[in-house]
């Protein structure tokens, strides 16, 4: 029994005149105890329901209790759990919840019974535990017979076999094979996230040999800029942002780190096996690189509460509620998180298995690492001594050892004697939340000799910014002490630092995890385990499990759901939907999926593929179902409205991301650089002033110069409280929780977005240059061909034509309209010319064409 | 096979007579749309029908971030003057969820002035003075409760019903239900006075709902909506030449695919070309009498921004926007409190008041239901930072037994609801949760909040999270 539950049923038992009193005669179970719990416990706590794991079906289960413990103790009848609730003393859960009420002759009998020992019959024992779900993606995956078609020459893999099969049954023909134009944009947006250019389109085009278009999957699978599209997806799910997401919202300058190396892992086709083991438990391979560490960063992106006050344990708590979720919904395709309050509504998850998964994830503990970027190390070393010294000098000359020591024995102090002084409360309040790259809370608590280097450095820098808690403005300045922060700040500036990353680790004694009742931290229940959810084929390991051994559980080939819910997210990014709709739940309530043999041939190859994510991708990106035309297909508009069969491919709005990148590539300004610290491009007024980050708690968004301006936006720093707001407008995801399917919203702010931004009018007057340097005769084909790959139809070249004439009409009069729109004019075209461009250029990055992967 | 382009030459050839190459200026779009034959996705924010016949359309929520002091403002409690400056006996104490301070933390009796006000003689304090001339427009609420002690958890809690980040914002989750009764603005808006929230873009968050009901923040400076000004250089006329070629040419897009959805791109141009106009006239002042823009405080240094926003927030509803949130922060006073206190008073009494006259003369309030609250209350004990400081007590946050008030569409007003003990530091009477609450405001707008759900994760996801009690006291 948890220690609350020993204290409120103390409580009771002081109280128990309150409960009926328990009768006197001697107790026939069968004719006293079996009708009143048949007739109000069992229909939830018997055969066919195990509520908040408690049976009173089974003698031995009873008596052991559900998830809260023990409820009833023989001989105590007075302070059994069970006797409280049917009785409904106040502050226990009423018993029956609902219904008729147990009378107190019923509850005399209990009480009796109990008294008298509690004995159950020997034939109380229950047949089986729970019975077994079948669930289609519960199933093995095994390796499903590929159908024959008619149509055999357009069955070109497997892929198309399943759903030609389909198409034949229901009389259906397949679209035709999109225009070469077309699904060169197309790959190259699934594969890279940028669009072609006009040169690659034009060799495509004329590429006469029969694998062209298997060389230009090739060529996209080797590019650096596969790990920045396929890395996004990902980023969503690990809810990736680069700040702590609650109330000062503190930048995390070196979450990119992960976001590097998910990158790197992609574009070197780490199979997907070793890419979950090492997110998941990189940290507890044997002797693990520190690349291995960095991949555990897939689990610090939960949200960090730094405000003054805040309960530490329930932080920690919803923490690793949040890794239990997200690892959850990544990899299984469960959403468990029901689970935290009760058993599962619909799907076979009892509470006990949600909290022996968050098991695995309750000991890890926050660490930031070093973790250098190639070409780091030299430099630092060569400064290493200089800085040392620079910085012994200052802290010397502030007399920051002997104020620090001193502080620190007030703290400790504070520690155990908390209320006595509300100033150095909160001054341990602030080492608990504020201290910057390490566990301030932890390291006071180490004697001095104790420390390593870095743990003495981080609890210094928080003394020397923060020690105004504890003595007040006054004299922290008499001191001179935010002179020394300053100049601390300085010097690191000056000399080169390490990279860090944020991991995880592992304490070598593991604490006891606990299920909590009602889903509230504060309450325990009974102790659990760290194990794998009962209705899945159980790990093959024994004794105490690991994130390790989750990790390779997750991957191994007992697992049915892994490798299903991997090669459904990529599906849905190559087709717009998943073959099961619902990508974050694969659970009994699930989207029945029209093609579960493709679905499960895709994962069976996957894994026989060595969970290859490239040739996965390679494989659906060459067959005819994804070569499709996107064109809409009346006859299917009833028959098919959700083009579940596949006869055709489909236009997609392209992401937030995207639509940056493209109008950056398209203008000629995208800088594609991979990889490195995120960047700010110039944040419109007023919307970091919104956040609490406005009040001053550091220079959250300090303006990126140069070339970073124009990256991609996956490289935009993601203030949670504060985001970037076309991201925002274009359905980018909040980054709280995680998230496997982005929205593909329609808005009259998205218009006013492309029209109107900074970033887009730039992307228009950049193209207009370009365009306005070419021929006259070639302006319009060349814009055309720059934005959307394609020459303009007689129409299109009429109706822009028209355009230009009624803006020269407009323009040609208003100097300052033509200054504005036209900055800059090359010598070959004139200022009208180029803000006419302009214009020109703005309406072709507008359309819904542009936007749109077809 | 055709390439794309030959695909778009012979469909052209085919359309050539059918239809001319001009523009077509503002007719409304669908009727053409419907004209052409072309069809058009479904329009996700037109009106919806609620559950049951409502009592207000409209929400604005003044929501006071920081927390603001219930014993300084709304609920008196003399008996403080007794215990000043002393200890509160621990058994008194033990039950309290405290940020800062430990429970031995000393007593600070409230210097105002309590008075009655209106017909119910409601007790209100002399630092509201002109809100206290509508005691019989409000029903005060004295027994508010939150699960929640800190600020950014506290306020994701009132405004999405979880302390965990994540979930759709109140306005969100009220756009979801009831659509929108413009397609001028923003059916749900967000204004902000003072320095930035702790919770920030969360509390006008859509969550998990699709991104249309997100909260859109008008400024008060330069573009009221986010990029809605042409860029320099771009006249409406030429905005209104770049819009038509854009129609033109996407509808050239739609007849070839096939696909509705370049219909309501189409269609969200237009929209946008509408805001481009309406968004301005929103906030342009200029028509407003000089009495109302003294009533709203405007003229004053001091309570320029926040009545500015509530006069907005009167201009917004009566254009057919459906929640306005108006965010005031700075009440989060651990320390000064006897200044900061008046401080934050005179900047939003004023205004505050003359949002009820001015909604009640033009027949708004009826139809609009008015919030104004904090995430969580105050302690009556002090919060000593710097004792060496003089005037440096200020209050802890207090989640039990803080006060809020509720005006307009179906409140029964002119009434207190709720009780808190002598001190303050429990719930006597009628304790509301902060899920009561929203429950309450939901079937004020004619929703039954239990059956107002989003599936999400394999569940249906609500506002009150799983709890949530209407209170019926309340409406009138």
């Amino acid at each position: 029994m948890s220690l609350i539950t020993t204290l409120l049923f103390a409580a009771f038992a002081a109280d128990s005149p309150a409960l009926p009193p328990a009768a006197t005669a001697e107790i026939d179970f069968a004719r006293d105890i079996a009708p009143v719990l048949k007739r109000n416990c069992q229909g939830c706590h018997g055969a066919g329901m195990q509520q908040s794991g408690f049976r009173l079906d089974d003698g031995a289960a009873a008596l052991k209790g559900g998830y809260s413990g023990a409820s009833i103790l023989p001989g105590k009848s007075a302070e059994s759990p069970l006797v409280h609730r049917v009785s409904a003393v106040k502050g226990a859960p009423t018993m029956p919840p609902a219904g008729r009420r147990l009378t107190v002759a019923e509850v005399g009998l209990i009480r009796a019974w109990i008294d008298q020992g509690a004995k159950f019959p020997a034939t109380a024992v229950a047949k089986s535990a729970r019975p077994a779900a079948k669930h289609w993606a519960f199933e093995p995956i095994t390796t499903p017979n590929v159908p024959a078609v008619r149509n055999a020459a357009w069955a070109r893999s497997p892929i198309d076999a399943f759903v030609l099969t389909k198409l034949e049954a229901k009389k259906i023909a397949p679209s035709p094979e999109a225009d070469r134009r077309t699904l060169l944009r197309r790959a190259s947006w699934d594969l890279i996230g940028i669009p072609p250019t006009a040169a690659e389109l034009a060799e495509f085009e004329a590429d006469q040999r029969p694998d062209a278009y298997q060389r230009q999957v090739d060529r996209l699978l080797a590019s650096p800029h596969f790990g920045e599209k396929w890395a996004r997806s990902w980023l969503d799910q690990a809810r990736y942002a680069d700040s702590d997401g609650y109330e000062k919202d503190w930048v995390r300058p070196y979450a990119f780190r992960w976001r590097d190396w998910v990158i790197n892992a992609i574009n070197q086709d780490l199979p997907f096996d070793r890419f979950t083991i090492e997110q998941l438990a990189g940290d507890l391979l044997p002797s693990p690189t520190v690349e291995q560490r960095v991949a555990t960063g897939f689990q610090r992106h939960t949200l960090t509460n730094r405000e003054g006050g805040i309960d530490d344990n329930q932080f920690r708590f919803e923490s690793t509620i949040d890794r239990a979720n997200t690892v959850s919904t990544v990899f299984l395709g469960l959403s468990m998180g029901c689970a935290q309050c009760h058993d599962h509504k619909y799907d076979p998850i009892s509470q006990r298995d949600y909290y022996s998964l968050f098991a695995f994830f309750d000991n890890a503990e926050e660490v930031d690492i070093d973790a250098p970027r190639a070409g780091e190390i030299g430099p630092w070393l060569r400064g290493r001594a200089e800085y040392q010294a620079k910085r012994d000098a200052l802290l010397k000359e502030h007399n920051v050892a002997e104020l620090q020591a001193a502080w620190e024995k007030d703290i400790l102090y504070t520690i155990a004697h908390p209320g006595e002084r509300t100033d150095w409360d909160l001054a341990w309040d602030c080492v608990n939340k504020l201290t910057e790259g390490g566990n301030g809370a932890k390291i006071v608590r180490i004697p001095l000799e104790k420390r390593t280097p870095r743990e003495r450095d981080i609890l210094t820098d928080h003394f020397v910014k923060n020690y105004h808690f504890a003595v007040g403005n006054k004299r922290y300045k008499e001191l001179k002490l935010d002179a020394a922060t300053k100049a601390l700040a300085k010097l690191k500036s000056d000399y080169p630092q390490l990279t860090q990353a944020m991991a995880l680790a592992e304490p070598p004694e593991p604490r006891p995890s606990f299920l909590r009742v009602r889903g509230d931290y504060k309450t325990n229940g009974i102790e659990v385990q760290p194990t794998t959810p009962a209705v899945l084929p159980a790990p093959k390991k024994s004794g105490r499990l690991t994130r390790l051994d989750l990790a390779e559980w997750l991957v191994s080939p007992e697992n049915p759901l892994t490798a299903r819910v991997a090669v459904n997210r990529v599906w849905q990014e190559l087709f717009g939907m998943g073959l099961v709709k619902t990508t974050d739940d694969f659970g009994t309530r699930a989207d029945v999926p029209e093609h579960p043999e493709l679905l499960t041939w895709l994962a069976d190859d996957f894994r026989k593929q060595g969970w290859s994510r490239k040739a996965l991708i390679r494989g659906i990106v060459l067959s005819s179902t994804y070569r499709q035309a996107s064109l809409a297909r009346p006859d299917l508009n009833e028959i098919d409205p959700e083009n579940q069969l596949l006869a055709r491919q489909i236009r997609l709005r392209l992401t937030a991301e995207q639509i940056r990148d493209g109008a950056l590539a398209a203008s000629g300004l995208l800088t594609k650089n991979v990889g490195g610290p995120s960047i700010r491009p110039p944040m419109p007024a007023g919307v970091m002033e919104m956040s609490y980050a406005s009040r001053g708690w550091g220079e959250s968004w300090k303006e990126s110069e140069g070339a970073d301006r124009y990256r991609r936006g996956l490289y935009i720093q993601f203030l949670r409280t504060s985001p970037y707001p076309q991201l925002m407008t274009f359905d980018a995801p909040k980054s709280t929780v995680t998230q496997c399917k982005r929205d593909r919203s329609n808005t009259p702010l998205q218009a006013l977005n492309l029209l109107n931004d900074p970033v887009f009018v730039e992307a228009a007057q950049a193209l207009a240059v370009n365009v306005v340097s070419q021929p006259e005769s070639k302006r319009l084909e060349y814009a055309y061909r720059s934005v959307l790959g394609r020459a303009p139809s007689a129409r299109e070249s009429a109706r822009m034509s028209q355009y230009y004439t009624e803006q020269q009409r407009l323009l040609s009069d208003d100097a300052k309209a033509l200054a504005a729109l036209a900055p800059y004019v090359p010598p070959s075209a004139t200022r009208l010319d180029t803000a006419t461009w302009t214009g020109m250029a703005s309406v072709i990055l507008n359309l819904e064409e542009f936007i749109t992967r077809e | 096979m055709q390439n794309e382009r030959q695909l778009i030459e012979s469909h052209l050839r085919r359309d050539f007579l059918r239809r001319g190459l001009t523009g077509i200026g503002t007719v409304a779009l669908s009727s053409l749309l419907a004209a052409e034959g072309r069809t058009e996705a479904p329009d996700p924010l037109v009106p919806r029908k609620p559950h049951f016949a409502p009592k207000a359309k409209n929400v604005i929520f003044l929501f006071q971030e920081g927390a603001p002091s219930q014993m300084d403002l709304f609920d008196p409690k003399p008996a403080l003057q007794k215990w000043h400056g002393q200890s509160l006996p621990p058994e008194m104490t033990k039950d309290l969820k405290l940020a800062f301070i430990k429970p031995t933390a000393k007593v600070l009796a409230s210097p105002r002035k309590f008075a009655k006000y209106g017909q119910s003689g409601m007790e209100l304090s002399d630092l509201i003075p002109e809100m206290a001339k509508h005691a019989d427009d409000i029903c005060l609420i004295r027994s508010m409760h939150s699960e929640a002690f800190n600020h950014h958890p506290g306020q994701l809690l009132l405004f999405s019903g979880s302390m965990i980040g994540g979930r759709p914002s109140m306005g969100s989750w009220v756009t979801y239900g009831l659509g929108s009764e413009t397609r001028n603005l923003p059916a749900f808006v967000a204004l902000q006075s003072g320095p930035g929230t702790s919770a920030g873009s969360d509390l006008w968050s859509n969550g998990f709902l699709p991104s249309l009901y997100q909260g859109t923040v008008l400024r008060t400076g330069g573009d009221p909506i986010l990029y809605l000004g042409n860029p320099a250089g771009i006249t409406r006329e030429s905005q209104r030449a770049r819009l038509d070629a854009l129609r033109d040419l996407n509808q050239e897009r739609q007849d070839l695919t096939g696909d509705a959805e370049i219909a309501s791109r189409i269609h969200s141009y237009e929209l946008a070309y509408r805001m481009q106009m309406a968004g301005p006239e929103a906030v342009d002042f200029s028509k407003e009498s000089p009495t109302t823009l003294d009533a709203y405080g405007i003229n004053d240094k001091e309570s320029r921004a926040y009545g500015t926003n509530l006069l907005m927030a009167r201009r917004l509803v009566e254009r057919g926007v459906r929640f306005v949130l108006c965010m005031h922060s700075g009440w989060d006073m651990h320390s000064g409190i006897n200044g900061a206190l008046p401080k934050l008073c005179g900047q939003t009494d004023k205004a505050s008041a003359a949002l009820l006259t001015d909604l009640k003369q033009r027949g708004l309030l009826d139809e609009t239901l008015v919030v104004w609250g904090g995430e969580f209350g105050r302690t009556p004990m002090s919060e000593m930072r710097r004792p060496d400081e003089a005037n440096n007590a200020g209050r802890d946050h207090h989640p039990n037994g803080y006060s809020i008030w509720m005006a307009g569409g179906g409140v029964k007003t002119g009434q207190v609801i709720g009780e808190t003990d002598e001190l303050g530091l429990t719930i006597t009477k009628d304790k509301i949760d902060v899920h009561d609450l929203q429950a309450t405001i939901l079937h004020l707008l004619g929703l039954e909040h239990t059956q107002l759900t989003y599936r999400h994760f394999g569940r249906n996801f609500r506002l009150t999270d799983v709890s949530g009690q209407l209170v019926k006291q309340l409406i009138s």
